[in-house]
């Protein structure tokens, strides 16, 4: 069997990058026919049959040809990625409904991604995740109605905000330890949503509303029609949250894949050893805090845009859970695997209305069945490369 | 004092009414490997954790390469040039061999953000420099662990696990290496060849001096210049190997008394 080879062998796989390229095609066929799919029976037996697929596929070695096409051509597969992420908006490009969710199902990969660096890296527990894509949300609506910043500047500035905001809990986590700090981000998201309800001119329980993005004079919320050409104002948003969510990805990757990445790390596995070798802790916790936070403001403000109004029920503690369950589902550190979970969590329950009366229900035995039985997530994280395609000479 | 690498008057460490470790005067020159014997709770790991900045001084105070350390925190420690090792190997056991040993290189790493996320380039460069590096120390341990660098520690044996330890500690060049029981959980064999890679080491790397603590008497005889036997916190004897194993308050605090 020529897939038990450890990382470390020279040797390529010659078939390893075709079967990664079809592996892709075949989830972007079998995402477009998802999404197409109307019936609760037709969603129930694609569900089945994908399931199978995956199981077929790991007992033919396909799936480790997948991972080892990741690793040694990655870029290759992250082109083929985008492209087939491109293709399904194209199928799609007059149908509002679907789009909506594939930018909803990447704003929330960008904010997992900033729980991923807190978390899965360094191993702070935010349960505040919710409350700081508010404060993202929440900056929007007050800069895009009162004042005349670019909305493409607003975008960071979200970030920023929420970056400030969450500051304030820097000196309680970092004086409290595991379990304690994640109290401390519970007690925060409880104050922020009460926060908002009572604050008149945040709009109190009634909300706000969010202006649009515009970018060179185009505004997202217009339908694009050029000539025979119509697609959804979605479609907008869509392309933006793309290059949102790749920049996203790309600065989590190139963190893992450093000194910074491997600090927290070692500051998550053993903070007692890690000081022993000069790594100052709270440097690192500091970073990943305010890092995290920037990414989820930032996908914050982008969702405010497209959502056109914001009310602080949006911002809950159940929805921070979700994110948190994300994170946990798709594997701590593994950016494809919470890229994964983000499609799942996202999509699911829209595709099934029978389970949106439980879905909360439902993700809460999902994550247990994932901890007990795959504790590292669908999708563990893989060793770190810190430059792929070098090999020692 | 330039001749003492370090220099400890009067240590004490008490944690509540417990006297850990009781006035502990400890000196020992620029290359010297000193044991530090003793039974179980006798103060030698405490000895180690009061020194690394794990645990404050309670009283007395260490200069370390003519610099005062007692105030010192683990950081800055490891920073001044001291390097350990721990009594239950304490490895990142999720992460590579290479991660682990680059944990040790901290201080000669850049750490910026920025560098880090953009100047790829640079970052390569000390990439590569730290790869050869940390691959010719392993080495000297053992060559075909040197092959498997990018494989988590949790794959490896013990022996391997406390080699990769030793090299975490010996790739930032300190001066005192700090070994807590580098032999628990091995073999007499495997024991013996750990031994000798560290005396390989240390003819290589220029006045490193080592303080090991041990319990195997045959490692100790074999490597120390010098002894210093404790007891419930006090040093009761110091001397070479055959003056202390011939003192009678030793023979008697590690088998009783008459």
């Amino acid at each position: 069997m020529e897939n038990t080879q450890p990382a470390t062998a020279g040797r390529q796989d010659p078939t390893a990058l075709p079967i990664g390229i079809l592996a892709i095609a075949g989830m972007t066929v079998f995402a477009a026919v998802f999404l197409m799919a109307e019936s609760e029976a037709a969603v129930g037996g694609l569900l089945a049959f994908a399931a199978v697929a995956v199981l077929g596929a790991g007992k033919l070695g396909l799936l480790e040809r997948v991972r080892a096409a990741f690793r040694d051509h990655e870029l290759t597969m992250h082109t083929a990625i985008v492209i087939g992420a491109l293709a399904i908006a194209w199928v799609f490009r007059e149908d509002h409904f679907a789009l909506l969710m594939l930018t909803m199902a990447m704003l929330y990969l960008t904010a997992c991604l900033g729980l991923n660096v807190q978390l899965g890296y360094t191993g702070i527990l935010n349960f505040a995740g919710s409350s700081f894509l508010g404060v993202g949300c929440y900056t929007a609506a007050v800069l895009t109605q009162h004042t005349a910043i670019p909305p493409l500047v607003i975008l960071p500035l979200g970030g920023l905000m929420a970056t400030i905001v969450g500051s304030v809990l820097i000196l309680p986590v970092l004086r409290t330890r595991g379990h304690y700090a994640a109290v401390v981000t519970i007690a925060f998201a409880v104050l922020f949503k009460t926060f908002l309800e009572v604050n008149d001119s945040l709009g109190g329980p009634q909300g706000l509303a969010v202006g649009e993005m515009t970018l060179f004079g185009w505004g997202f919320n217009s339908n694009i029609e050029i000539g025979d050409f119509y697609a959804s104002f979605y479609m907008n948003y869509f392309l933006l949250a793309l290059v949102i969510t790749i920049l996203a990805f790309a600065l989590t990757r190139r963190i893992e894949r450093s000194w910074v990445g491997l600090n927290m790390d070692a500051v998550r596995i053993d903070e007692l050893a890690a000081s022993c070798f000069g790594i100052n802790l709270a440097r690192w916790k500091i970073t990943a805090f305010m890092l995290g936070n920037f990414m989820i403001g930032t996908a914050g403000a982008l969702l405010g845009m497209i959502l056109g109004f914001i009310a602080p029920t949006n911002f809950t503690f159940a929805d921070s859970l979700i994110l948190l369950s994300i994170v946990l589902l798709g594997g701590m550190g593994s950016v494809w695997g919470i890229a994964l979970a983000s499609a799942i969590i996202v999509m699911l329950p829209e595709k099934l209305q029978l389970i949106q009366e439980y879905r909360f229900l439902l993700f809460a035995a999902l994550v247990i069945l994932v901890l007990r039985f795959r504790p590292n997530g669908l999708l563990p994280r893989a060793d770190r490369i810190y430059f792929p395609g070098w090999r020692p000479r | 004092m330039s001749e003492a690498i370090l220099d400890c008057k009067g240590v004490t460490r008490r944690f509540g009414g417990l006297v850990a470790l009781d006035t502990l005067d400890l000196q020992m020159p620029r290359g010297a490997i000193l044991g530090l014997i003793g039974p179980n709770g006798s103060g030698k790991t405490t000895f180690f954790n009061v020194l690394t900045g794990i645990y404050g001084f309670s009283d007395g105070a260490a200069a370390f390469d003519g610099r005062d350390i007692t105030a010192y925190s683990s950081q800055e420690v490891y920073r001044a040039g001291i390097a350990r090792t721990f009594q239950r190997s304490r490895m990142c056991l999720p992460l590579s061999v290479f991660d682990n040993i680059m944990v040790g290189n901290h201080k000669r790493l850049d750490h910026g953000l920025w560098a880090n996320v953009f100047a790829r380039k640079k970052l390569r460069k000390a990439f590569e420099e730290s790869y050869e590096e940390a691959h010719e120390l392993v080495k000297i341990f053992d060559p075909p662990l040197a092959e498997r660098m990018f494989e988590p520690v949790a794959g490896f044996p013990m022996i391997d696990r406390r080699r990769i330890e030793i090299c975490r500690a010996l790739i930032s060049h300190p001066k005192l290496l700090l070994l807590d029981e580098p032999s628990a959980g091995m073999t007499h064999e495997e024991t013996r060849q750990l031994m000798d890679d560290i005396l390989e080491v240390r003819d290589r790397i220029k006045d490193l001096s080592i303080i090991i603590i041990e319990h195997e008497m045959g490692v100790i005889e074999r490597i120390t210049d010098r002894c210093i036997v404790l007891n419930f916190g006090r040093k009761i004897a110091e001397g070479t190997y055959q003056d202390v194993a011939n003192d009678r308050e030793v023979q008697e605090a590690y088998l009783g008394a008459e």
